[in-house]
């Protein structure tokens, strides 16, 4: 049985807490909404916390190998880990970042900027924490326009009656 | 031939199913959108993507790493 459009009555919902900005973290939230979206479920996003960085209108994402254990990065043929006590030296982020957004563009996997936009022109609900605006000294000015801002309420109206319902 | 052609090589998951997507809009209701791509998710995830939203996979092949997908507009 296929579901109705988006913005028939009948689609399915989905919401996704986004609680995290980092460069790999970005990921996964952007890729299930884009996708939802595309399969005809009304996707809500709602930023916070780290999260909300991800709505500002220039990114500038960073990833960092300090206590990710996972992070094994194709280097020579091998993959390779970096021991915590690299990070102390200056610049370790800042080329891992430059090492993954490399990768990222070798092997066709779409940038942020690019997911984002494919979810605001799919009608990806953004709602943006105001809390945590008010946390990190955010204004609506400094965010993408279309956004909404809100807070638990705004995003437990939504939750409520949804399908799905993510923490990311 | 197909309505509309989509050639997605290169590129990994999820932009296939989402130019997908958008290129069905401009496919006639029965009319059919080719895709090509080389990434090896889009085998489970276009016959998931047309399962879930009443579209027909009328072709699903693969030839020299490219994958090529008919998908027939139903919905």
């Amino acid at each position: 049985m296929a579901l109705t459009n988006a913005s028939g009555g009948n689609a399915k919902n989905m919401t996704i807490i986004v609680t995290k900005g980092s460069l790999d973290w970005a990921y996964p939230p952007f890729i299930l909404a884009t996708t939802a979206a595309a399969m005809g479920v009304d996707v809500t996003m709602f930023f916070t916390f780290y999260g909300l960085p991800l709505l500002l209108k220039k990114l500038d994402l960073q990833v960092t190998p300090m206590g990710n254990a996972a992070m094994k990065m194709p280097f020579m043929g091998m993959h390779m880990t970096m021991p915590n006590i690299v990070n102390m030296i200056p610049g370790v982020d800042a080329a891992a970042t430059v090492m993954m957004k490399n990768l990222i563009k070798k092997k066709g996997v779409a940038s942020i900027e690019e997911l984002r936009e494919a979810a605001v022109d799919s009608d990806v609900q953004l709602i943006g924490c105001q809390m945590t605006m008010d946390l990190f000294e955010y204004s609506s000015d400094d965010m993408i326009p279309g956004i909404k801002v809100g807070g638990a309420a705004t995003y437990m109206e939504q939750a409520l009656k949804s399908d799905i319902n993510l923490f990311i | 031939m197909a309505d509309v052609f989509l050639d997605a090589k290169g590129l990994n998951c999820p932009l296939p199913i989402l130019k997908a997507k958008k290129a069905l809009k401009d496919v006639p209701t029965g009319g059919t959108l080719e895709v090509l791509a080389t990434d090896a998710g889009a085998v489970a995830d276009f016959g998931a993507f047309c399962r879930t939203t009443g579209n027909e996979l009328a072709e699903s092949s693969v030839e020299g790493g490219v994958y090529r997908f008919v998908i027939r507009r139903s919905a």
